[in-house]
Formats: C-alpha cells, sequence, structure tokens
C-alpha cells in the first residue's frame, strides 16, 4: 500500500483508461500510462494510432469519453487550468500566431503563464538560448521555415519550467543538426521533469527516451525500455530491430493476441 | 484577470499587425460621413446634431461589424493555435471575454475616429453634447451586442467568411424584427404578446431612445442580457467545436 502511493506520487503525468469515440470510430481505446520524473517516455504508432488524440486528452485539450488524466496528482479535466500549470504542451505541428515575432509571442506566453517583469525576461531568455532563437526574435513566425517554428513552439512550452512536458513530434521537420540539439536538449531537461513525446523516427527511441509505448488502433501493445522493444520482433525472443519490432506488434499477423511486455 | 489581459492586449494588437485595421477604419470613417452629408441630409436639414449619422450607424455596423468578429475563433481554429490557447491556463470563458474585449475596443478606436464629425457640428452650431455622448455610448453598447453575436458565429467555424455571413445574417435578424414588415407579418399568424416578444429583442427599439438621449432600464438590460447571453452561446461552442 505504501509502496502504491509512493508510485502514484512519483507519477507526474497519470492517465488512466482514456477513451475516445468520433462518432462510431474509436481513436483511443483504454490507455493507461504513468510517467514518473526523470523518465522520457517515446509514443509510437503507426498514423491515426490514437498518438495525438491521446496527448491531445492528457493536456486537456479534448475531454475523454472516459477515463481521466492527472498532471502532478490534478484531474486535468477537474481543475484544468491549475492542473495547466505544470504542463508544456507542444501541439501536433507546432502551431503559433503567425503575424506576431517570437519575441511578442513569447512574451504573451510568458503573460499567460504569470510571469511578469524580470520573471519574464529570465524565462524568455532562458527558452530562447535553449532553443537557439536568438536570431529571429523580431522575425514574424509566419515568414520561418518549418524548424524555426517547431522551435518557436518548443521555447513557449519549457517556457515556465514545467513538471510534465507533452511534446507532439518536437523533431519533425528539423535538419539532423537541430534534432540532435532537441534531442540533448530533451535530456537535458528530462532530469526531474516527466516528459512524453511522440515521433515516427525510431532512432530516436534509443537516443532520447528511456522507454517507449507502442500504440496500434487505440491501445497499448508494447510497452518497455528500448531493449524490450527489440525482443519483440519476428525473431521469438531474439533482439531484433526496432523497426522489425514496430511492425511486428502494429501490423497484425496472426489472430493470436499481441505480446506485451 | 491578467491572463484576460494577455488575450485582449494580444487580439487588439493582432488588428493593427495586419492592413486590416487600417482599411477597415478608413472605410468605416467615409461611410459614416457619406450616410451623414448625403443620405441623411445634415446640411440641408438644418439642425446642429449627429441624428443622420446615428440613424444609419445599425446599418453600417450590420456590415462591419462581423468584419472584426469574424476572425475572433475562426483563426483560431483554423490556424490550430486554438490548441495552444485552450491548453494554458486559462478558461474558456476568460477567453472569449478577452477576444471579445479587444473588439469592443477596436470598435472604441473606430468610433474615435468619427470625432470630427461632432466637432463640425459643434462648429455648424450648438448641439446637445451630453445626447451625442449618450448616442456615441449607445452606438458602442450596440457594437458590443453585435460583437457578441459575431464572436458566437465565429467559433461555429473554422472559416472566417462563413462566420461573416453567419454574423450579418444573425444580425439582420436583430435589426429588423423591430420593423413593421416583420411585426405586422408576425402578427397575422401569432399573437399579440410574441409579437411584442420578438419587437423588444431587436435593436432599432432600443437604439432609438439611445439617439435621443435616453438611457432607459429595457435598453440598459437589453444590451447587458443579449451580450451576456452571446458570450455564454461562445463559449459552449468552443467548448463543443475546438477540436473539430
Amino acid at each position: 500500500m505504501i509502496r502504491f502511493l509512493k508510485d502514484r506520487m512519483s507519477a507526474l503525468l497519470e492517465l488512466n483508461s482514456l477513451v475516445k469515440r468520433f462518432q462510431s470510430f474509436t481513436a483511443v481505446n483504454g490507455i493507461s500510462l504513468e510517467v514518473p520524473a526523470g523518465e522520457v517516455l517515446g509514443f509510437l504508432g503507426p498514423n491515426g494510432a490514437g498518438k495525438s488524440t491521446t496527448m491531445k486528452m492528457a493536456a486537456g485539450f479534448l475531454t475523454p469519453d472516459s477515463g481521466s488524466a492527472h498532471i502532478c496528482g490534478v484531474d486535468v479535466a477537474e481543475k484544468p487550468e491549475l492542473a495547466r500549470q505544470n504542463l508544456g504542451y507542444l501541439p501536433e505541428g507546432a502551431p503559433a500566431y503567425g503575424e506576431m515575432s517570437v519575441s511578442a509571442f513569447l512574451k504573451f506566453c510568458a503573460k499567460m503563464r504569470d510571469l511578469s517583469g524580470a520573471g519574464a525576461r529570465d524565462a524568455i531568455a532562458r527558452a530562447v538560448e535553449r532553443t537557439e532563437l536568438g536570431g529571429v526574435l523580431e522575425q514574424p513566425i509566419e515568414t520561418m521555415s518549418k524548424g524555426f517554428k517547431r522551435r518557436v513552439g518548443l521555447a513557449q512550452a519549457i517556457l515556465h519550467e514545467p513538471k510534465v512536458l507533452i511534446l507532439d513530434e518536437p523533431t519533425d521537420g528539423l535538419d539532423p543538426n537541430q534534432k540532435h540539439h532537441v534531442r540533448q536538449l530533451i535530456r537535458d531537461m528530462s532530469a526531474d521533469r516527466a516528459i512524453v513525446i511522440s515521433t515516427h523516427i525510431l532512432e530516436e527511441v534509443d537516443a532520447v527516451c528511456s522507454r517507449a509505448v507502442i500504440i496500434d488502433r487505440g491501445t497499448v501493445v508494447a510497452d518497455g525500455t528500448a531493449a524490450d522493444l527489440r525482443k519483440l520482433g519476428p525473431g521469438k525472443g531474439k533482439t531484433s530491430s526496432l523497426e522489425e519490432a514496430f511492425r511486428h506488434v502494429t501490423v497484425p499477423v496472426t489472430t493470436e493476441e499481441k505480446p506485451h511486455v | 484577470m491578467s491572463r484576460i489581459m494577455a488575450i485582449f492586449q494580444r487580439e487588439l494588437s493582432g488588428y493593427f499587425n495586419t492592413p486590416i485595421a487600417y482599411v477597415f477604419l478608413i472605410i468605416f470613417v467615409m461611410l459614416g460621413g457619406l450616410f451623414t452629408f448625403y443620405i441623411g441630409n445634415l446640411y440641408e436639414r438644418g439642425v446642429a446634431d449627429l441624428v443622420p449619422y446615428f440613424t444609419y450607424l445599425p446599418w453600417l455596423f450590420l456590415i462591419l461589424v462581423p468584419a472584426i468578429s469574424m476572425r475572433l475563433w475562426s483563426e483560431e481554429r483554423r490556424s490550430g493555435t486554438i490548441e495552444l490557447l485552450m491548453t494554458m491556463p486559462i478558461s474558456v470563458w476568460q477567453a472569449v471575454i478577452g477576444k471579445w474585449l479587444a473588439g469592443v475596443a477596436f470598435v472604441a478606436v473606430a468610433l474615435a475616429c468619427t470625432i470630427p464629425l461632432w466637432l463640425t457640428v459643434n462648429y455648424l452650431g450648438s448641439p446637445d453634447n451630453g445626447v451625442i455622448a449618450v448616442s456615441y455610448l449607445g452606438a458602442l453598447a450596440l457594437a458590443s451586442v453585435f460583437l457578441a453575436i459575431g464572436s458566437c458565429m465565429s467559433a461555429l467555424t473554422s472559416n472566417q467568411v462563413i462566420a461573416f455571413v453567419l454574423a450579418v445574417s444573425a444580425g439582420f435578424v436583430f435589426v429588423t424584427s423591430g420593423t413593421p414588415i416583420v411585426l405586422d407579418g408576425v402578427r397575422t399568424v401569432l399573437p399579440e404578446a410574441i409579437a411584442s416578444g420578438i419587437a423588444s429583442l431587436s435593436v432599432l427599439t432600443h437604439y432609438d431612445g439611445l439617439t435621443r438621449g435616453l438611457i432607459d432600464v429595457p435598453a440598459v438590460v437589453w444590451v447587458i442580457s443579449m451580450t451576456a447571453f452571446w458570450l455564454f452561446a461562445t463559449t459552449v461552442a468552443v467548448e463543443l467545436k475546438k477540436a473539430g
């Protein structure tokens, strides 16, 4: 019991049997996860598997049909404003107000996070340095390349030093140098935070994730470290590549139950 | 409160970040002048007041205010920034109020640009400036109602053009519902009580008093309840449609 409580306390992000249906289509069908501090959880899965929908529910943007999400112990649906104070969220596609300059946008985000004066200046300076946006501060966001836009999205997500970071494809559209840099950033920030990233790039799991889950048709079909996932390949316990393992657990080759770690 | 202000400032500076604001202000002032001097016959009337201007203002607002309100929520949905906004520590109603206030402030700027008209009638004669001041207040209140309707229509669609058309149509219903054309039609099929109920919802019923310098309780109640209702409807619409 004490152990159970301790586990609950240490899980900064907690998803309990989340279900989301769109008309007759069930996008997410009972996903439960716990992400403690210090963990970088990779969210893998084919397109349409329910990754983004799950992240939207975790961030409180979508209301689940059933189940709940907790950020730092606070129910996202019941106390959204309180829960979101500890959340940094990069939505899919890194949307931002295009007509604003980077600095005006980050100042707006700081105000929304109750940061003002020196506190806001420091937070913005830190986020700008970490995402290397120093050279484009006065540029309107809509005129920037995809990679820069993504970094602006990252900057607003980490601005207020949140305990929980949910990043939907943080490295999409970045060149290899920028990818390397963002992965480094995620690793640096992971020490006392719970971080969830979704990705299509399997090498990212080795590069930054301490744990990964594979989602297929709205359910978790694999959960473990990169080494655990490799054992799920077609070689029956033998270590295969992540890609083989991914294909094996997400493409239904038999009617057997899908393997869980 | 600081978050409502943050939204308000962002939205208001958003208007001035694009040419739309300046185009709007120029057209608004020009059309206002046109109504006053040519259609309203300010000179020929020989009376130093702004009744010609304020008489036509609801019709000008009917077309131009939806142009201000159309982007409030549609643009957030189209560009996906609504997902950013609605995962920040702010409630939907705070965002709705902040955006609506930005629209009200923008209309206030537009009305302030017509102050030369006010100065003109003071130059030409000695108008009752109290009446004109109340008329300006009434105009802003009317715009606030139109903006609340428009923000609701904007929350219903991610397409600004559709938001505009919906807002003009809804506004048109509320402007014309007090006219004999509509009311006489209603009276032929429905009881008088319903007809007067419809008339009491109309813009013109309450606005006419204001242009005569009269702030009466029904007008104040109408402005507050219409604004509150449509802002509430906006909140519901944003909640329901944000993910679509």
